[in-house]
This record gives structure tokens, C-alpha cells and sequence, in this order.
């Protein structure tokens, strides 16, 4: 039988190890640390058309993530779908800031593109952006593309 | 007509007997958790249980943990590598590992590891008559033997899932990056981005305590109820390792249609 110090210790070393494993796994492979303690500030978007654009889809700006997509739904005045989004407090963009979305990839996850404008006043905490470029859905794409072959087609007969 | 009445009444005494076992380890359950204030009050009983269930699981989860963590990683990267995604590695080998593998995989070896040893003790304390004995000192067996094996076997399992989990994740970066030669900064960074800390994480978390939970019962229940005899007891540990195990992939599969129903 072993003394129960010795026995603390063990037992001590396991719980230490599997804490350690627990904040492993929440630090660095869910990356709790970013997203958290900076201040967030909100800015909704409207969009047309919204694609496959998931709550918690990244907001990037660059290519460097800023913050994340918060609420999606859809304005019954308007029929346009409204996007929040929750950008950390550090990273500031002028009034004029558009929002495109973007798909990562060919067959990645849509996320939404801020391109910053020129304006000297910043977004503030509830602000619209003002311009805003939907998803590219597949089939509009191919329909516009088949209508301009087709009007082409067109041109050249009446030539 | 004799020989289907028989039949009949075999079939009826059969079901009968499971529903009063089940209804018996729900008042076995129920009075775990009466008796369990024993068990914190005097937590060195459960330390020293911890020590029996956890600390000597800790040689069996790291080592398939690494396995399993090494296999997805090249079994990923076999797959992925078709579509020319193979940075999406981390994202796979994380995902598996901290959603299904590391709460599934390290409870099937708990059950096996800790639970048929913890049947087979309480059993063995049955059977030699020491409950019996505890009971004539005046000493209640269930809060001092039961609750705290039960509450080191909860306290435990999660411990020993996300170690399971995050030893997978580095046995994948270990064939992923090191092996073969996925771009390290992309094997973690495309991991972070995908892996959510409430949604994969935690949930993975909540899978195991329920498992821990699942498979605990099961097995003190099992040496509880055993038949007092060398066969019984053997065949209680048999009973806890195959119950406790189809309970953890039928609660993994509840759980997981509960949890991710997609978006």
C-alpha cells in the first residue's frame, strides 16, 4: 500500500496534466485567447444575397481575421438580409468601409471582406455599412453568362 | 402448447428481471448521490480512488492517444491530399479528435481499464462479505466504497479525454508536419480558425463527463448487484465492460444529434 503523500502526488500530477491538456486544447487549438478581454464594437451590413455566410463566419479585412459575423436576418421591409458583426475595438475603419463576401477557396467558407474607404470618421458601435457586394451564387453567374453568349450570338446575325 | 407457454414465461421472466435491475440501479443511483457528501467531505477516500481509476489510465490514453493522433494524420493527409487541401490537416485531425474520437475512444478504454477493475473490487467486496461487514460496524458501503469510486471515475474521464485529444492533436502534428511536411504554420493556424472553443471543445467536454458518468454507474452498479460467487463476479465485469461500452457509442450518438445538428 502506498503512503498516501506519495499517492497526493500522483493524483496531483494527473489532474495538473489533465487541466494542462484541457487549456492545450482551448488555447491553441480553439484559440479561446484571441476574441476575448479586447472590446468588441458591432456594424451591421445589408446584402442581396448572402450565399452559404454562417453566424461565427470570420470578418476579414486583408486577408487578416478582425472579427466575426454575430447575427444574420432577414428585414422583411427591405427583403434584404441584414449581417452583424463584431469587430475588435483595436482595429478601426472609416465611414466608408464596404463589405464584399468572399468565399476562401474554391470550395471554402464564405466569409465577409471589409475594404477600408477614405473617410476621416471612423464606424462607430452600431453603424450601417453603407456599400456592400453580395456572394456570387453559381447559377446567376452561369445564366449571366449564357445570356451574354447568347446576345452575342445575336450580334454577329444582325451584322 | 406446453413448450410455447414455457417459452412465454421465460420471455416475461426475462424482461421483468431487466426492468427491475433498471429500476434498482436507478435507486442505486439515487442513493449514490444522497450518500456522495461522504466522498467530498472526505475527499482523501476519493483522491485515493482517483488514483486507481485516473492516474493508472494515464500510461493507456497517452499512448493510443498518440497512435490514434498519428493514424489521422496519415490517413488524413492520404485524403486530403487529393483535393489539394493537405494544410486542412490540423482542421481534420483536431476536429476528430476534440468533437468524437478523444471523448469516445478514451471512454471505451476507461470502461475497459477502470470500470471492469472497479466491478470486479466491489464484487470481490461482496462476495468475501466485507460489505456485510462494513454495514454490521455501522458504516453505510455505498458512501464509503460506492460514491467515492463513482466521483473519481466523473472526475476522471474528462480529464483523461481532453488529455487523449490533445495527445492526438500532437501524435498528428508529429506524422503531419514533422513526418511528412504539411506547412507547420498552416497545420495550426487553419486549426484555430476552425476548431470553436464552446461548440467543439466544450461540447467534447460534456460528451465525457456524461460518458464518465454512464460508465462509472454502470460498473459499481454491476459489482453491486453481482452474485456473490466467483462466476458472478467474473461475469459482472464481463457485463460491465460490454454494457458500459454500447451505453458510451449510444449516449455519442444521442449527444452528438443533440449537440451538432449543423448550422
Amino acid at each position: 500500500m502506498m503512503s498516501r503523500k506519495t499517492l497526493d502526488l500522483w493524483v496531483g500530477v494527473f489532474v495538473a496534466i489533465g487541466f494542462g491538456a484541457l487549456l492545450f486544447l482551448a488555447l491553441k487549438v480553439a484559440n479561446l485567447s484571441s476574441f476575448t478581454g479586447a472590446g468588441l464594437y458591432e456594424i451591421t451590413a445589408k446584402f442581396d444575397n448572402i450565399g452559404g455566410l454562417k453566424v461565427r463566419a470570420p470578418v476579414k479585412s486583408s486577408g487578416v481575421v478582425v472579427g466575426r459575423v454575430r447575427e444574420i436576418h432577414f428585414d422583411n421591409q427591405t427583403f434584404e438580409a441584414v449581417v452583424t458583426m463584431s469587430v475588435e475595438s483595436r482595429f478601426a475603419f472609416p465611414k466608408d468601409t464596404s463589405a464584399k463576401i468572399l468565399t476562401s477557396g474554391l470550395l471554402g467558407e464564405q466569409f465577409i471582406g471589409l475594404a477600408a474607404g477614405g473617410d476621416s470618421v471612423n464606424l462607430k458601435n452600431g453603424d450601417a455599412l453603407k456599400i456592400t457586394q453580395s456572394a456570387v451564387v453559381l447559377e446567376n453567374l452561369i445564366s449571366q453568362f449564357l445570356y451574354s453568349k447568347a446576345a452575342e450570338g445575336g450580334d454577329k446575325k444582325q451584322q | 402448447m406446453h413448450r410455447v407457454a414455457g417459452l412465454l414465461r421465460r420471455l416475461g421472466a426475462h424482461v421483468t428481471g431487466m426492468i427491475w435491475r433498471l429500476g434498482f440501479a436507478t435507486r442505486f443511483f439515487m442513493l449514490i448521490l444522497k450518500h456522495s457528501g461522504t466522498s467530498f467531505r472526505r475527499f482523501h477516500l476519493t483522491v485515493r480512488e482517483m488514483y486507481f481509476s485516473g492516474v493508472q489510465s494515464l500510461i493507456i490514453i497517452v499512448v493510443s492517444g498518440l497512435f490514434v493522433g498519428m493514424v489521422l494524420g496519415l490517413q488524413g493527409y492520404d485524403t486530403l491530399v487529393r483535393y489539394g487541401s493537405s494544410e486542412a490537416l490540423g482542421v481534420l485531425v483536431a476536429l476528430s479528435l476534440v468533437r468524437e474520437l478523444g471523448p469516445v475512444v478514451a471512454g471505451l478504454l476507461f470502461a475497459s481499464r477502470a470500470g471492469s477493475a472497479i466491478t470486479a473490487e466491489i464484487g470481490l467486496m461482496k462476495a468475501t462479505e466485507q460489505l456485510d461487514a462494513m454495514e454490521m460496524m455501522a458504516v453505510d458501503p455505498i458512501a464509503r466504497v460506492v460514491a467515492p469510486r463513482f466521483w473519481a471515475g466523473v472526475i476522471s474521464m474528462p480529464l483523461l479525454a481532453a488529455l487523449f485529444s490533445a495527445m492526438g492533436v500532437f501524435g498528428g502534428y508529429l506524422v503531419g508536419v514533422r513526418m511528412i511536411g504539411v506547412d507547420e504554420g498552416s497545420f495550426w493556424s487553419q486549426m484555430e480558425a476552425a476548431v470553436d472553443f464552446e461548440e467543439d471543445v466544450l461540447n467534447g467536454v460534456i460528451k465525457s463527463f456524461v460518458f464518465g458518468v454512464a460508465i462509472t454507474w454502470i460498473a459499481v452498479f454491476e459489482g453491486y448487484d453481482a452474485p456473490p460467487t466467483a462466476e458472478g463476479v467474473s461475469g459482472a465485469t464481463t457485463r460491465t465492460v460490454v454494457t458500459a461500452s454500447l451505453w458510451v457509442l449510444a449516449l455519442d450518438f444521442i449527444l452528438t444529434a443533440l449537440m451538432f445538428r449543423g448550422n
